[in-house]
């Protein structure tokens, strides 16, 4: 076995491993420790594929800013974990009926017809870039779904801010820059005379 | 470098332009003029459906590498789903006022939704069919989390959008086995074509990719055992929004169904047409069955859609071009029917009332005779009772699985349908001969709505009576 063979399951294995712990965690925190994990490996294994854009973008992206805004939801949010697991070993049972039944459905068809490996179609021996190469299919031969990515992306803005605003109520507070800029020293201090401080000796102790 | 035709693509660009109109719209008119944008929207879905007949060359053309298609099929079906949602809107804009949504962002995020049907409908690779999905289910979550205030719509937007997002990625699974097995293709023909010359060399892999295919599909038709989110949602979600869910998407769903099964994997038939038929029987059981126990009139609709859905699918089932051909007609109709249904409810649902108890609907025949008997027209079509579309929709569907040998199948849809005829006249039963227990109120609803209302439970009955041209215009969509 080579290197990269060993490589190649030395990252799967790991990867395998903390997908399992993200769902078997205990805590909400380590789960999403084990998420984050789970993209590094993933990442190393663009990476051996010599998908070096993608491979970085995973964990600029899911680790660098996803991730972390998780975890401070996770933080932040007070989760109660009793009323989570609640009747979890009421529902065990009929899950690992049909998790088992899925996979002996599973194990029948692979094991019925091996899988065959199949080459892709591409050529990585070409001495373009990688983000180069992708940024001219993004743009030329995949640029409906792209424009149609967009959309989807204006979709989330406009749906987040349709949830989270309320015009009517007091909590929102908006800036009314017209005022803000034609403000002036009157505006901003207020003098107010007061008596000079006047040591009380009587009382001082 | 040559620049995609865009002619074939005018409607959705002329959507998308008015998206952005109605945003910045909505955003610098005060709240006075907010008819504007339902206005708009209304132009919206006129100028496309103009467009649309504006492009029709009656030729199939593809553009952007292959990935947009415009054939028959996409044509007609699109043509349904401007025209539906031009009603929907006619019969909700009443309730979206009333219940004090946000009506810009409600209509914006209408109109996504319309645009996501657009590129499902309209898609030849599997990467556009997905995004168009996502762009759909999006923006209908969205719109069912519009209305925040109320707990049962939060819940139901969530659930929704955890199953949806769950169904999504059991689908992508799916697909990435498809692209592993031809070797890296995602457009339908290349599909195909790749199968064809691969021959059984890769079979395993495939129908192992398949299953989470048909996974993915029938949770966005709704078929049991991928259903537990039909109900809920039509329940949870305020009628406006279960107007537009219940009826008109439906035409996409099966659509994008259509394309995927028939039009890429139709080599692995005998795999999925076995799959699709037991899901169907069961959707067909468990549908009827369950919503005889329902009192909530939106929770009846839900199991009740199930059921159809079930119909739908046998005629999947088939693959023949009768077949097909009957589950476009079935899909329109009942996208008509609900939407009639679906229409007269939020009609009246007035001010902050929800028209959705069938309590609600007890004596109805007294106090507003018009509406009791629009509901009944509505009911008797989804039975399938004689004169009514619904019936002649389920006879093409048991005339094609005829066809096609699966008389048993054929039985046993029929038995359903009487059990579930059970149900539909339940309702009319408890508007004709009981006491009211509130009295209703009918919504100041425009003229112009009304009268559209009218022609459209009158529909039901001159296509139940005439159906032929409606059948033949379809079996030219599949066929041509």
């Amino acid at each position: 076995m080579d290197v990269t063979s060993v490589l190649f399951y030395v990252f799967s294995a790991i990867l395998l491993i903390s997908g399992l712990r993200v769902i078997t965690a205990k805590n909400p925190v380590h789960a999403a420790l084990f998420l984050v994990l789970a993209f590094v490996n993933a990442s190393c294994l663009w990476m051996m594929l010599g998908a070096e854009f993608l491979s970085l973008t995973l964990i600029l992206v899911y680790v660098g800013a996803v991730m972390v805004l998780f975890l401070f939801v996770v933080m932040m949010l007070d989760v109660d974990l009793e009323a989570i697991r609640k009747g979890f070993w009421k529902n065990f049972p009929m899950a690992l009926v049909l998790g088992v039944v899925v996979l002996i459905e599973m194990l029948l068809v692979v094991l019925k017809n091996p899988l065959v490996t199949m080459s892709a179609n591409s050529d990585p021996a070409t001495n373009i870039s990688n983000s180069n190469k992708l940024g001219w299919v993004l743009y030329t031969q995949y640029s409906y779904p792209v424009e149609l990515a967009s959309m989807v992306l204006l979709l989330g803005l406009v749906v987040a801010v349709a949830l989270t605003l309320r015009k009517s109520e007091k909590a929102a507070k908006y800036q009314n820059i017209s005022k803000q800029v034609a403000t002036d020293s009157k505006t901003r201090f207020t003098m107010i005379k007061m008596d000079a401080e006047v040591e009380d000796k009587g009382e001082a102790q | 470098m040559t620049y995609p035709n865009l002619i074939p693509v005018l409607p959705e660009l002329f959507m998308v332009f008015m998206i952005i109109v109605l945003l910045l719209v909505d955003a610098f008119t005060s709240e006075k003029q907010k008819g504007a944008n339902l206005l708009l929207t209304m132009i919206t879905l006129i100028g496309c459906f103009v467009l649309q007949k504006y492009v029709d060359h009656g030729v199939t053309e593809l553009t952007f590498n292959n990935m947009f298609i415009l054939d028959n099929l996409a044509m007609g079906t699109k043509m349904f789903t401007y025209l539906f949602s031009f009603v929907a809107v006619l019969y909700i804009k009443r309730y979206v006022s009333d219940k004090k949504f946000q009506s810009g962002e409600f209509y914006v995020i209408f109109l996504f939704s319309v645009l996501g049907m657009m590129v499902m409908i309209s898609a030849d690779n599997m990467l556009t069919l997905y995004v168009g999905l996502e762009l759909f289910s999006l923006a209908l979550y969205g719109l069912i989390a519009l209305y925040r205030d109320n707990v049962r719509a939060t819940e139901a937007a969530m659930k929704y959008f955890i199953l949806g997002a769950l169904a999504s990625g059991i689908l992508l699974y799916g697909i990435s086995f498809v692209y592993g097995a031809t070797g890296g293709h995602l457009q339908l023909e290349d599909v195909l074509r790749s199968m064809l010359t691969l021959g059984d060399a890769n079979a395993g892999l495939m129908t192992f990719g398949l299953v989470f295919i048909v996974a993915g599909l029938v949770f966005k038709l709704g078929l049991v055992p991928f259903h537990m989110w039909v109900p809920d949602v039509y329940e949870g979600s305020p009628l406006a929004v279960a107007t537009i869910i219940g009826s008109l998407t439906k035409i996409a769903a099966v659509v994008f169904v259509i394309r995927f099964l028939i039009g890429g994997l139709v080599l692995l038939n005998p795999a999925w047409s076995v799959m699709l038929l037991i899901l169907a029987c069961l959707s067909l059981f468990f549908g009827n069955v369950i919503a005889i126990a329902q009192t909530n009139i939106k929770r009846m609709l839900g199991y009740s859609t199930v059921a159809h859905m079930g119909f739908v699918a046998l005629g999947l089932v088939t693959v023949s071009v009768d077949g097909v051909s009957a589950t476009i007609f079935y899909v329109v109709t009942y996208s008509l029917t609900a939407l009639a249904g679906f229409g007269i409810l939020t009609m009246l649902s007035k001010g902050d009332f929800e028209c959705q108890s069938l309590d609600d609907l007890k004596g109805l025949s007294k106090t507003h005779p018009v509406m009791a008997a629009l509901i009944m027209l509505v009911m008797f079509s989804m039975a399938g009772i004689p004169p009514l579309v619904g019936f002649y929709a389920k006879f093409k569907i048991l005339a094609a699985l005829l066809a096609a040998g699966y008389v048993g199948v054929a039985v046993f849809a029929v038995i359903m349908s009487l059990i579930g005829a059970f149900y539909y006249i339940r309702v009319v039963k408890v508007m004709y001969f009981e006491e009211p227990v509130i009295t209703l109120e009918v919504a100041d609803v425009c003229i112009f709505s009304r009268s559209v209302l009218l022609v459209n439970v009158a529909l039901l009955l001159i296509i139940g009576i005439l159906p032929s041209a409606l059948m033949m215009y379809c079996n030219a969509l599949v066929s041509g």
